[in-house]
């Protein structure tokens, strides 16, 4: 419905309360979602975001992602090619999601978050008994 | 009818959007009778003051044995690379945006540079290149004589 995409495209766009020299902008950052048995793998690209800066919040099946970006760029502009801006991303996860496992690391601007399933959502193998 | 206004931040998000969609294509071959990869690459900010170039761009997740920053001809900076990303067995692909794969960008900058006194510094997955003027290129104070 209209009302609603409107609303989650504002969502979208957080003023953080940081002072950040840029102006305003929030990207929505590159991400690559796996499974396997046991977990939920999300590799999102966050450059120029540090730890610190990080907000990482698992509430209600929702998973969001926000990043400040610090920058600073002294003189004057020749090539300006990318706002840097900071980063939001909000993600539903279906799966049953052990949330005090979740694990997060960041390195050379690439989070990767690990969302451990809980053992009832695991795949079970199911022995067949034949003759 | 529901009138929706666009103020200008939305604006360069927009932007940003579609610059993103067209930077998805890095690495990708293309179609056609010769199947190259079309070197293409990351979007690169250049700005200066008065003795140095500044150069960014942003390059997640790269292994520094695949990347290389070259200054030739004193303004031309090329920034090349491969990114590489592990792409564990035995999972199942839910989503797949990420960059991956050869680039290559080429820029003018400014002024000419000093290539020796020129530095590189990857941090946070991003890369900084700071490149001192060469001393023909700072501005040079001209006393105006009277007379």
């Amino acid at each position: 419905m209209a009302d609603t995409t409107i609303e989650r495209k504002e969502a979208g766009e957080i003023k953080s309360s940081v002072d950040t020299p840029d102006r305003g902008v929030t990207h929505t950052p590159r991400v690559d979602i796996l499974e396997t048995d046991d977990e939920l793998l999300l590799f999102v690209d966050l450059p120029g975001v540090h730890a610190k800066d990080l907000d990482i919040r698992f509430e209600n099946g929702e998973l969001a992602l926000t990043g400040r970006r610090a920058a600073h760029y002294p003189g004057k502009p020749w090539m300006w090619e990318f706002e840097p801006g900071s980063f939001y991303r909000a993600f539903r996860v279906t799966e049953q999601i052990a949330a005090d496992k979740i694990n997060a690391d960041l390195k050379n601007g690439v989070l990767t978050v690990r969302l451990p399933k809980v053992e009832a959502a695991k795949p079970r193998r199911i022995a067949v008994k034949g003759e | 009818m529901r009138q929706i206004r666009v103020p200008l931040p939305n604006l360069w998000h927009e932007f940003g959007r579609v610059q993103d969609e067209l930077l998805r294509m890095f690495g990708r071959p293309t179609n056609g009778p010769h199947q190259n990869l079309v070197p293409v690459g990351p979007a690169i900010n250049i700005w200066e003051d008065d003795t140095t170039v500044f150069a960014e761009t942003d390059l997640p997740g790269m292994n520094l044995d695949k990347l290389e920053v070259l200054v030739t001809d004193g303004d031309q900076l090329t920034i090349q690379g491969e990114r590489q990303i592990n792409v564990p067995t035995g999972v199942v692909w839910h989503r797949q945006e990420r960059n991956f794969g050869q680039f290559m960008r080429q820029v003018t900058l400014p002024a000419i540079v000093d290539a020796d006194k020129v530095e590189a510094k990857y941090d946070q997955g991003v890369l900084r290149i700071t490149m001192p003027k060469s001393a023909a290129a700072m501005p040079k104070k001209i006393t105006v004589q009277a007379g």
